[in-house]
Protein backbone atom coordinates (compact mmCIF):
# COMPACT_ATOMS: atom_id res chain seq x y z
CA UNK A 1 0.00 0.00 0.00
CA UNK A 2 2.98 2.30 0.85
CA UNK A 3 6.40 1.50 -1.39
CA UNK A 4 9.52 3.41 -1.05
CA UNK A 5 12.01 2.86 -3.34
CA UNK A 6 15.83 4.69 -2.99
CA UNK A 7 14.50 7.80 -1.71
CA UNK A 8 16.72 10.32 -0.49
CA UNK A 9 16.39 13.78 1.05
CA UNK A 10 18.26 16.95 1.19
CA UNK A 11 17.95 20.69 2.39
CA UNK A 12 19.48 23.30 0.58
CA UNK A 13 19.32 26.63 2.86
CA UNK A 14 20.27 29.12 0.02
CA UNK A 15 20.00 32.22 2.31
CA UNK A 16 22.36 30.72 4.76
CA UNK A 17 25.63 29.96 2.77
CA UNK A 18 23.70 27.39 0.98
CA UNK A 19 24.08 25.03 3.23
CA UNK A 20 22.96 21.41 2.70
CA UNK A 21 21.66 19.01 4.94
CA UNK A 22 21.88 15.48 4.04
CA UNK A 23 19.04 13.73 5.87
CA UNK A 24 17.91 10.62 4.48
CA UNK A 25 19.61 8.29 1.52
CA UNK A 26 18.19 4.75 0.13
CA UNK A 27 15.31 4.66 1.60
CA UNK A 28 13.64 1.56 1.00
CA UNK A 29 9.99 0.70 2.86
CA UNK A 30 6.75 -0.96 2.21
CA UNK A 31 3.83 -1.13 4.47
CA UNK A 32 1.00 -3.63 3.73
CA UNK A 33 -2.14 -3.07 4.31
CA UNK A 34 -3.13 -4.16 7.90
CA UNK A 35 0.29 -3.48 9.01
CA UNK A 36 2.03 -1.10 11.42
CA UNK A 37 5.52 -0.23 11.22
CA UNK A 38 7.03 2.67 13.51
CA UNK A 39 9.80 4.86 12.67
CA UNK A 40 12.44 4.56 15.25
CA UNK A 41 15.52 6.71 15.87
CA UNK A 42 17.34 9.46 17.61
CA UNK A 43 16.07 12.76 17.24
CA UNK A 44 16.59 14.83 14.12
CA UNK A 45 17.21 11.42 12.59
CA UNK A 46 14.43 12.44 10.05
CA UNK A 47 11.92 10.37 11.21
CA UNK A 48 9.05 13.41 10.66
CA UNK A 49 11.01 14.28 7.42
CA UNK A 50 10.25 10.95 5.92
CA UNK A 51 6.41 10.95 6.91
CA UNK A 52 6.30 14.44 5.57
CA UNK A 53 7.52 12.93 2.37
CA UNK A 54 4.92 9.99 2.52
CA UNK A 55 2.51 12.87 2.58
CA UNK A 56 3.69 15.08 -0.50
CA UNK A 57 4.29 17.59 1.99
CA UNK A 58 8.45 17.40 1.33
CA UNK A 59 9.79 17.12 -1.98
CA UNK A 60 12.31 13.86 -2.25
CA UNK A 61 15.35 14.90 -3.58
CA UNK A 62 15.35 11.96 -5.70
CA UNK A 63 13.47 7.93 -5.55
CA UNK A 64 9.82 6.51 -6.33
CA UNK A 65 7.26 6.92 -2.74
CA UNK A 66 4.01 4.80 -4.22
CA UNK A 67 0.68 5.31 -2.24
CA UNK A 68 -2.35 3.34 -3.26
CA UNK A 69 -0.11 2.85 -6.67
CA UNK A 70 0.91 7.04 -7.24
CA UNK A 71 4.09 7.99 -7.01
CA UNK A 72 4.21 11.04 -5.28
CA UNK A 73 7.54 11.88 -5.92
CA UNK A 74 6.16 12.51 -9.46
CA UNK A 75 2.78 13.75 -8.89
CA UNK A 76 0.44 16.65 -9.83
CA UNK A 77 -0.95 18.66 -7.32
CA UNK A 78 -4.35 17.84 -7.65
CA UNK A 79 -3.54 14.32 -7.85
CA UNK A 80 -1.90 14.15 -4.27
CA UNK A 81 -4.75 16.23 -2.95
CA UNK A 82 -6.92 13.46 -4.07
CA UNK A 83 -4.87 10.50 -2.83
CA UNK A 84 -4.67 12.77 0.69
CA UNK A 85 -8.28 12.88 0.24
CA UNK A 86 -8.91 9.30 -0.47
CA UNK A 87 -6.39 7.07 0.09
CA UNK A 88 -3.92 8.94 2.57
CA UNK A 89 -5.02 10.45 6.00
CA UNK A 90 -2.23 11.85 8.56
CA UNK A 91 -2.46 12.67 11.72
CA UNK A 92 0.58 15.22 12.16
CA UNK A 93 1.89 17.03 15.62
CA UNK A 94 -0.07 19.94 15.62
CA UNK A 95 -3.66 20.80 14.85
CA UNK A 96 -3.63 23.04 11.83
CA UNK A 97 -7.32 24.36 11.32
CA UNK A 98 -9.34 27.45 9.97
CA UNK A 99 -10.07 30.13 12.50
CA UNK A 100 -14.18 30.27 13.42
CA UNK A 101 -14.64 26.39 12.00
CA UNK A 102 -16.40 24.62 15.03
CA UNK A 103 -14.86 21.34 16.36
CA UNK A 104 -17.53 19.17 14.71
CA UNK A 105 -17.37 20.67 11.32
CA UNK A 106 -13.23 20.14 11.57
CA UNK A 107 -13.96 16.14 12.31
CA UNK A 108 -16.73 16.32 9.78
CA UNK A 109 -14.44 17.93 7.04
CA UNK A 110 -13.00 15.01 5.51
CA UNK A 111 -15.92 13.24 5.02
CA UNK A 112 -17.70 16.45 3.84
CA UNK A 113 -14.54 16.74 1.10
CA UNK A 114 -15.17 13.15 -0.59
CA UNK A 115 -19.03 13.82 -0.97
CA UNK A 116 -20.37 12.52 2.18
CA UNK A 117 -23.90 14.45 3.10
CA UNK A 118 -23.84 17.00 6.29
CA UNK A 119 -25.89 14.78 8.05
CA UNK A 120 -23.99 11.16 7.96
CA UNK A 121 -20.55 13.12 8.35
CA UNK A 122 -21.75 14.82 11.35
CA UNK A 123 -22.97 11.92 12.98
CA UNK A 124 -19.90 10.22 12.55
CA UNK A 125 -17.83 13.55 13.74
CA UNK A 126 -20.21 13.30 16.62
CA UNK A 127 -19.31 9.21 17.40
CA UNK A 128 -15.73 9.82 17.39
CA UNK A 129 -15.98 12.76 19.48
CA UNK A 130 -17.59 11.24 21.71
CA UNK A 131 -15.61 8.59 21.60
CA UNK A 132 -12.41 10.51 22.47
CA UNK A 133 -13.44 12.37 25.22
CA UNK A 134 -14.21 15.23 23.92
CA UNK A 135 -17.01 17.27 25.17
CA UNK A 136 -20.45 18.09 24.13
CA UNK A 137 -19.69 21.02 24.84
CA UNK A 138 -16.83 22.25 23.03
CA UNK A 139 -18.14 20.61 19.93
CA UNK A 140 -19.66 24.10 18.37
CA UNK A 141 -16.44 26.22 19.14
CA UNK A 142 -13.17 26.33 17.04
CA UNK A 143 -10.62 23.96 18.38
CA UNK A 144 -8.02 27.05 18.40
CA UNK A 145 -8.39 27.89 22.24
CA UNK A 146 -8.14 24.07 23.56
CA UNK A 147 -5.88 22.38 25.50
CA UNK A 148 -3.00 20.47 23.49
CA UNK A 149 -4.50 17.02 24.77
CA UNK A 150 -7.93 18.32 23.27
CA UNK A 151 -6.27 19.37 20.03
CA UNK A 152 -4.60 16.14 19.60
CA UNK A 153 -7.79 14.40 19.92
CA UNK A 154 -9.67 16.57 17.61
CA UNK A 155 -6.85 15.45 15.33
CA UNK A 156 -7.10 12.25 15.88
CA UNK A 157 -11.19 12.32 15.33
CA UNK A 158 -10.09 14.09 11.96
CA UNK A 159 -7.38 11.76 10.64
CA UNK A 160 -10.25 8.16 11.74
CA UNK A 161 -13.63 9.88 9.87
CA UNK A 162 -12.77 8.74 6.98
CA UNK A 163 -11.38 4.96 6.48
CA UNK A 164 -8.35 5.87 4.98
CA UNK A 165 -6.71 2.81 3.60
CA UNK A 166 -3.20 4.76 4.78
CA UNK A 167 -2.52 6.51 7.74
CA UNK A 168 0.74 8.32 8.84
CA UNK A 169 0.47 9.20 12.47
CA UNK A 170 3.45 11.28 13.48
CA UNK A 171 3.47 10.58 17.55
CA UNK A 172 -0.69 10.30 18.13
CA UNK A 173 -0.48 9.68 21.73
CA UNK A 174 2.24 12.28 22.97
CA UNK A 175 0.27 14.65 24.94
CA UNK A 176 -2.67 12.23 26.48
CA UNK A 177 -3.72 10.57 29.76
CA UNK A 178 -3.82 7.26 30.32
CA UNK A 179 -6.98 6.34 29.75
CA UNK A 180 -7.47 8.58 26.09
CA UNK A 181 -4.16 7.16 24.93
CA UNK A 182 -5.97 3.59 25.58
CA UNK A 183 -8.61 4.79 23.21
CA UNK A 184 -6.53 5.80 20.70
CA UNK A 185 -4.20 2.66 20.51
CA UNK A 186 -7.52 1.32 20.27
CA UNK A 187 -8.14 2.83 17.41
CA UNK A 188 -5.26 2.46 15.73
CA UNK A 189 -5.83 -1.56 16.29
CA UNK A 190 -9.39 -1.47 14.63
CA UNK A 191 -7.91 0.49 11.38
CA UNK A 192 -5.66 -2.48 11.17
CA UNK A 193 -8.18 -5.10 11.14
CA UNK A 194 -9.89 -3.25 8.45
CA UNK A 195 -6.52 -3.04 6.52
CA UNK A 196 -5.35 0.03 7.16
CA UNK A 197 -1.33 0.13 6.40
CA UNK A 198 0.28 2.31 9.29
CA UNK A 199 3.13 4.05 9.40
CA UNK A 200 3.68 5.61 12.94
CA UNK A 201 6.05 7.51 15.61
CA UNK A 202 5.70 7.12 18.58
CA UNK A 203 7.94 7.78 21.38
CA UNK A 204 6.01 5.99 24.12
CA UNK A 205 7.61 2.59 23.77
CA UNK A 206 4.68 0.46 25.19
CA UNK A 207 2.47 1.95 22.69
CA UNK A 208 4.81 1.33 20.28
CA UNK A 209 4.94 -2.35 21.37
CA UNK A 210 1.39 -2.96 21.40
CA UNK A 211 -0.07 -1.56 18.01
CA UNK A 212 3.22 -1.85 15.88
CA UNK A 213 4.37 -4.93 13.66
CA UNK A 214 7.79 -3.92 12.86
CA UNK A 215 10.16 -1.33 13.39
CA UNK A 216 12.61 0.86 11.32
CA UNK A 217 15.33 2.54 12.70
CA UNK A 218 15.42 5.74 10.51
CA UNK A 219 18.89 6.43 11.94
CA UNK A 220 20.12 3.35 9.14
CA UNK A 221 19.16 5.95 6.21
CA UNK A 222 21.40 8.85 7.62
CA UNK A 223 23.91 9.44 4.11
CA UNK A 224 27.53 9.60 5.01
CA UNK A 225 29.00 12.71 5.38
CA UNK A 226 30.92 14.18 2.64
CA UNK A 227 33.73 15.50 4.08
CA UNK B 1 -9.36 16.00 -18.33
CA UNK B 2 -9.10 19.03 -20.25
CA UNK B 3 -7.99 21.70 -17.84
CA UNK B 4 -10.66 24.62 -17.36
CA UNK B 5 -7.89 27.29 -18.51
CA UNK B 6 -4.61 26.71 -20.19
CA UNK B 7 -2.17 29.56 -20.00
CA UNK B 8 1.10 30.07 -22.46
CA UNK B 9 3.58 31.82 -22.56
CA UNK B 10 1.79 35.30 -21.05
CA UNK B 11 4.23 37.82 -20.99
CA UNK B 12 3.33 41.68 -20.58
CA UNK B 13 5.72 44.27 -20.39
CA UNK B 14 5.47 48.33 -19.16
CA UNK B 15 7.37 50.40 -21.63
CA UNK B 16 10.69 48.66 -21.00
CA UNK B 17 9.53 47.61 -17.56
CA UNK B 18 8.74 44.00 -17.07
CA UNK B 19 5.40 43.27 -15.41
CA UNK B 20 5.12 39.18 -16.40
CA UNK B 21 7.28 37.17 -18.40
CA UNK B 22 6.76 33.81 -19.89
CA UNK B 23 4.08 32.16 -17.78
CA UNK B 24 2.52 29.21 -18.02
CA UNK B 25 0.39 27.05 -16.17
CA UNK B 26 -2.88 24.92 -16.37
CA UNK B 27 -5.57 25.40 -14.40
CA UNK B 28 -7.88 22.45 -13.81
CA UNK B 29 -12.10 22.28 -13.12
CA UNK B 30 -11.91 22.97 -9.39
CA UNK B 31 -8.33 23.22 -8.98
CA UNK B 32 -7.59 26.84 -6.84
CA UNK B 33 -4.24 28.60 -7.22
CA UNK B 34 -2.57 31.31 -5.34
CA UNK B 35 -0.05 33.82 -6.93
CA UNK B 36 2.23 35.03 -4.47
CA UNK B 37 5.44 37.61 -4.34
CA UNK B 38 6.55 40.56 -3.00
CA UNK B 39 5.02 43.90 -4.49
CA UNK B 40 6.30 44.33 -8.05
CA UNK B 41 6.68 40.82 -9.16
CA UNK B 42 4.29 40.85 -11.68
CA UNK B 43 1.54 39.27 -10.01
CA UNK B 44 -1.97 41.73 -10.63
CA UNK B 45 -0.22 42.21 -14.29
CA UNK B 46 -0.29 38.30 -14.73
CA UNK B 47 -4.07 38.31 -13.05
CA UNK B 48 -5.23 41.38 -15.17
CA UNK B 49 -3.94 39.70 -18.60
CA UNK B 50 -5.51 36.33 -17.52
CA UNK B 51 -9.21 38.01 -16.59
CA UNK B 52 -8.47 39.92 -20.06
CA UNK B 53 -8.10 43.25 -18.27
CA UNK B 54 -4.64 44.27 -19.98
CA UNK B 55 -3.64 42.93 -23.40
CA UNK B 56 -0.41 40.62 -23.26
CA UNK B 57 2.33 41.24 -25.43
CA UNK B 58 2.18 37.36 -25.92
CA UNK B 59 0.69 34.75 -25.44
CA UNK B 60 -2.40 32.72 -24.85
CA UNK B 61 -4.76 32.03 -22.80
CA UNK B 62 -7.02 28.99 -23.79
CA UNK B 63 -10.31 28.64 -21.37
CA UNK B 64 -12.74 25.70 -22.08
CA UNK B 65 -16.07 27.63 -22.87
CA UNK B 66 -19.42 25.61 -22.04
CA UNK B 67 -21.01 26.37 -25.59
CA UNK B 68 -17.77 25.91 -27.64
CA UNK B 69 -14.58 24.31 -26.17
CA UNK B 70 -11.16 25.45 -25.47
CA UNK B 71 -10.91 28.99 -27.10
CA UNK B 72 -8.23 31.71 -27.21
CA UNK B 73 -9.59 34.22 -24.73
CA UNK B 74 -6.66 36.68 -25.69
CA UNK B 75 -8.03 36.74 -29.53
CA UNK B 76 -11.64 36.44 -29.09
CA UNK B 77 -13.69 39.68 -29.67
CA UNK B 78 -14.66 41.79 -27.42
CA UNK B 79 -17.79 41.13 -26.77
CA UNK B 80 -17.45 37.80 -26.21
CA UNK B 81 -14.82 38.15 -23.55
CA UNK B 82 -16.98 40.94 -21.99
CA UNK B 83 -19.54 38.34 -22.15
CA UNK B 84 -17.11 35.67 -20.82
CA UNK B 85 -16.79 38.82 -17.82
CA UNK B 86 -19.69 38.63 -16.93
CA UNK B 87 -21.37 35.16 -17.28
CA UNK B 88 -18.75 32.57 -16.54
CA UNK B 89 -15.90 34.50 -15.00
CA UNK B 90 -15.52 36.53 -12.10
CA UNK B 91 -13.26 38.83 -10.68
CA UNK B 92 -12.77 40.19 -7.00
CA UNK B 93 -11.18 43.52 -6.59
CA UNK B 94 -8.50 44.47 -3.73
CA UNK B 95 -11.02 47.22 -2.99
CA UNK B 96 -14.35 46.80 -3.02
CA UNK B 97 -15.27 49.96 -4.50
CA UNK B 98 -13.50 49.43 -7.73
CA UNK B 99 -16.07 45.93 -8.34
CA UNK B 100 -19.00 47.55 -6.93
CA UNK B 101 -21.41 50.15 -7.63
CA UNK B 102 -20.97 52.56 -4.81
CA UNK B 103 -24.54 54.33 -5.56
CA UNK B 104 -26.39 51.72 -6.24
CA UNK B 105 -28.31 49.40 -3.59
CA UNK B 106 -26.87 46.14 -2.05
CA UNK B 107 -29.61 43.85 -3.91
CA UNK B 108 -29.24 46.41 -7.31
CA UNK B 109 -25.61 45.72 -7.21
CA UNK B 110 -26.27 41.76 -6.78
CA UNK B 111 -29.21 42.07 -9.17
CA UNK B 112 -27.00 43.61 -12.03
CA UNK B 113 -25.05 40.51 -12.98
CA UNK B 114 -28.65 38.91 -13.69
CA UNK B 115 -30.10 41.61 -15.20
CA UNK B 116 -26.67 41.74 -17.90
CA UNK B 117 -27.34 37.95 -18.49
CA UNK B 118 -30.95 38.63 -19.57
CA UNK B 119 -32.87 38.11 -16.67
CA UNK B 120 -35.92 39.98 -16.50
CA UNK B 121 -38.20 38.77 -13.65
CA UNK B 122 -37.96 41.34 -10.83
CA UNK B 123 -39.53 38.56 -7.94
CA UNK B 124 -36.60 36.46 -9.23
CA UNK B 125 -33.74 38.69 -9.38
CA UNK B 126 -35.01 40.31 -6.04
CA UNK B 127 -35.36 36.81 -4.52
CA UNK B 128 -32.13 35.66 -5.48
CA UNK B 129 -30.23 38.98 -4.27
CA UNK B 130 -31.67 37.85 -0.82
CA UNK B 131 -30.51 34.41 -1.30
CA UNK B 132 -26.93 36.07 -2.13
CA UNK B 133 -26.87 38.67 1.01
CA UNK B 134 -27.42 35.80 3.41
CA UNK B 135 -25.00 33.47 1.23
CA UNK B 136 -22.16 36.16 2.42
CA UNK B 137 -23.80 36.79 5.65
CA UNK B 138 -25.36 40.22 5.20
CA UNK B 139 -28.57 40.67 6.68
CA UNK B 140 -31.31 40.87 4.40
CA UNK B 141 -32.46 44.16 6.30
CA UNK B 142 -29.61 45.62 4.18
CA UNK B 143 -30.71 45.00 0.87
CA UNK B 144 -31.94 48.82 0.20
CA UNK B 145 -28.97 50.22 1.71
CA UNK B 146 -25.92 51.26 -0.20
CA UNK B 147 -22.34 49.67 -0.08
CA UNK B 148 -21.14 53.41 0.87
CA UNK B 149 -22.80 52.73 4.41
CA UNK B 150 -20.95 49.13 4.80
CA UNK B 151 -18.24 48.32 6.60
CA UNK B 152 -15.20 47.07 4.58
CA UNK B 153 -15.69 43.40 5.25
CA UNK B 154 -19.11 43.74 4.37
CA UNK B 155 -18.10 45.64 1.33
CA UNK B 156 -15.95 42.72 0.39
CA UNK B 157 -18.74 40.30 0.88
CA UNK B 158 -20.97 42.24 -0.83
CA UNK B 159 -18.70 42.06 -4.19
CA UNK B 160 -18.16 38.64 -3.99
CA UNK B 161 -22.01 38.09 -4.05
CA UNK B 162 -22.46 40.27 -6.88
CA UNK B 163 -19.67 38.13 -8.42
CA UNK B 164 -20.98 34.58 -7.44
CA UNK B 165 -24.41 34.93 -8.41
CA UNK B 166 -24.14 34.19 -11.85
CA UNK B 167 -22.70 30.97 -11.08
CA UNK B 168 -19.32 31.33 -12.61
CA UNK B 169 -16.93 28.64 -13.13
CA UNK B 170 -14.04 30.68 -12.58
CA UNK B 171 -13.59 33.37 -10.72
CA UNK B 172 -10.41 35.67 -10.27
CA UNK B 173 -9.17 37.68 -6.92
CA UNK B 174 -6.51 40.31 -6.00
CA UNK B 175 -5.91 40.42 -2.58
CA UNK B 176 -8.81 39.54 -1.79
CA UNK B 177 -8.51 40.06 1.93
CA UNK B 178 -6.05 42.79 2.04
CA UNK B 179 -6.54 46.03 4.06
CA UNK B 180 -9.56 44.28 6.52
CA UNK B 181 -8.20 43.81 9.87
CA UNK B 182 -7.19 40.29 11.18
CA UNK B 183 -10.68 39.19 12.92
CA UNK B 184 -12.73 40.23 9.89
CA UNK B 185 -10.55 38.51 6.93
CA UNK B 186 -10.89 34.91 8.61
CA UNK B 187 -14.45 35.50 8.51
CA UNK B 188 -14.28 36.17 4.57
CA UNK B 189 -11.52 33.15 4.49
CA UNK B 190 -14.13 30.75 5.91
CA UNK B 191 -16.76 32.08 3.41
CA UNK B 192 -14.55 31.88 0.45
CA UNK B 193 -13.54 28.45 1.19
CA UNK B 194 -17.25 27.24 2.01
CA UNK B 195 -18.25 28.52 -1.23
CA UNK B 196 -15.32 27.43 -3.34
CA UNK B 197 -16.14 24.04 -1.95
CA UNK B 198 -19.91 23.77 -2.41
CA UNK B 199 -20.19 25.55 -5.95
CA UNK B 200 -16.77 23.72 -7.10
CA UNK B 201 -15.49 26.92 -8.38
CA UNK B 202 -12.21 27.03 -10.00
CA UNK B 203 -10.01 30.23 -8.76
CA UNK B 204 -6.81 32.68 -8.89
CA UNK B 205 -6.20 34.02 -5.89
CA UNK B 206 -3.26 36.43 -5.66
CA UNK B 207 -2.06 37.73 -2.60
CA UNK B 208 1.42 38.22 -0.86
CA UNK B 209 -0.07 37.30 2.18
CA UNK B 210 1.04 33.40 2.92
CA UNK B 211 -2.02 32.08 5.20
CA UNK B 212 -4.40 33.14 2.98
CA UNK B 213 -3.09 31.33 -0.01
CA UNK B 214 -2.19 27.88 2.92
CA UNK B 215 -6.37 27.98 3.49
CA UNK B 216 -7.54 28.54 0.19
CA UNK B 217 -5.05 27.40 -2.07
CA UNK B 218 -4.13 23.57 -3.30
CA UNK B 219 -0.88 25.11 -5.35
CA UNK B 220 0.68 28.07 -5.29
CA UNK B 221 3.29 29.43 -7.76
CA UNK B 222 5.70 32.01 -6.53
CA UNK B 223 6.76 34.81 -8.97
CA UNK B 224 9.76 37.03 -8.41
CA UNK B 225 10.70 39.88 -11.06
CA UNK B 226 7.82 39.07 -13.11
CA UNK B 227 9.01 35.24 -13.66
CA UNK B 228 7.79 31.61 -11.92
CA UNK B 229 10.62 30.77 -9.49
CA UNK B 230 8.32 27.64 -7.90
CA UNK B 231 5.48 26.25 -8.34
CA UNK B 232 3.95 23.42 -6.48
CA UNK B 233 1.40 21.71 -3.91
CA UNK B 234 0.81 24.39 -1.75
CA UNK B 235 2.19 23.40 1.62
CA UNK B 236 4.71 21.60 -0.04
CA UNK B 237 6.09 25.33 -1.49
CA UNK B 238 5.58 26.64 2.00
CA UNK B 239 7.14 24.07 4.00
CA UNK B 240 9.96 22.59 1.98
CA UNK B 241 10.75 25.53 -0.41
CA UNK B 242 13.23 24.96 -2.93
CA UNK B 243 14.33 28.10 -4.80
CA UNK B 244 15.96 30.83 -2.64
CA UNK B 245 13.56 33.38 -2.78
CA UNK B 246 10.41 31.14 -1.95
CA UNK B 247 12.72 30.27 1.66
CA UNK B 248 13.49 34.27 2.09
CA UNK B 249 9.44 34.78 1.54
CA UNK B 250 8.59 31.99 3.95
CA UNK B 251 11.53 32.73 6.11
CA UNK B 252 10.20 36.41 6.70
CA UNK B 253 6.74 35.49 8.15
CA UNK B 254 6.67 34.13 11.54
CA UNK B 255 4.42 31.61 11.36
CA UNK B 256 1.82 30.47 8.76
N1 LIG C 1 11.77 22.22 6.42
C1 LIG C 1 13.04 21.95 6.76
N2 LIG C 1 14.04 22.73 6.29
C2 LIG C 1 15.32 22.47 6.60
N3 LIG C 1 15.72 21.44 7.38
C3 LIG C 1 14.78 20.62 7.87
C4 LIG C 1 13.39 20.84 7.61
N4 LIG C 1 12.68 19.87 8.25
C5 LIG C 1 13.57 19.09 8.89
N5 LIG C 1 14.84 19.53 8.67
C6 LIG C 1 16.07 18.91 9.17
O1 LIG C 1 16.04 17.52 8.89
C7 LIG C 1 16.61 16.76 9.99
C8 LIG C 1 15.60 15.70 10.45
O2 LIG C 1 14.52 16.33 11.14
P1 LIG C 1 13.20 15.57 11.59
O3 LIG C 1 12.25 16.58 12.11
O4 LIG C 1 12.74 14.72 10.48
O5 LIG C 1 13.73 14.65 12.78
P2 LIG C 1 12.93 13.63 13.71
O6 LIG C 1 13.60 12.32 13.57
O7 LIG C 1 11.49 13.69 13.45
O8 LIG C 1 13.27 14.24 15.16
P3 LIG C 1 12.37 14.33 16.52
O9 LIG C 1 12.44 12.97 17.12
O10 LIG C 1 13.12 15.34 17.32
O11 LIG C 1 11.02 14.76 16.14
C9 LIG C 1 16.98 17.79 11.05
O12 LIG C 1 18.36 18.09 10.89
C10 LIG C 1 16.14 19.00 10.68
O13 LIG C 1 16.77 20.19 11.10
MG1 LIG D 1 9.70 14.50 14.59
Amino acid sequence: MIELRNVSKTFTLHNQGSAVINVLAHVDLDVRPGECVALTGSSGAGKSTLMRMIYGNYMARSGVIRVGGVDLVQAEPREIIRIRRETLGYVSQFLRVVPRVPTLQVVAEPLRAIGAPPDRAEAQARDLLTRLNIPRRLWSLSPTTFSGGEQQRVNIARGFVHPYPALLLDEPTASLDPENRDIVLGLIETAKQRGAAIVGIFHDTDARNRVCDREIDVGRFTPEQAA
Amino acid sequence: MTPLLSVQGMTRSYGNHLGCSDVSFDLYPGEVMGIVGESGSGKSTLLNCLAGHLTPDAGSVIYDTRGHGPRDTVTMSEPERRMLGRTDWAFVHQRASDGLRMGVSAGGNVGERLMAIGNRHYGDIRGHAIDWLDRVEIDAGRIDDRPVTFSGGMQQRLQIARNLVTGPRLVFMDEPTGGLDVSVQARLLDLLRGLVRDMGLSAIIVTHDLAVVRLLADRLMVMKSGRVVEHGLTDRVLDDPQHAYTQLLVSSVLQV
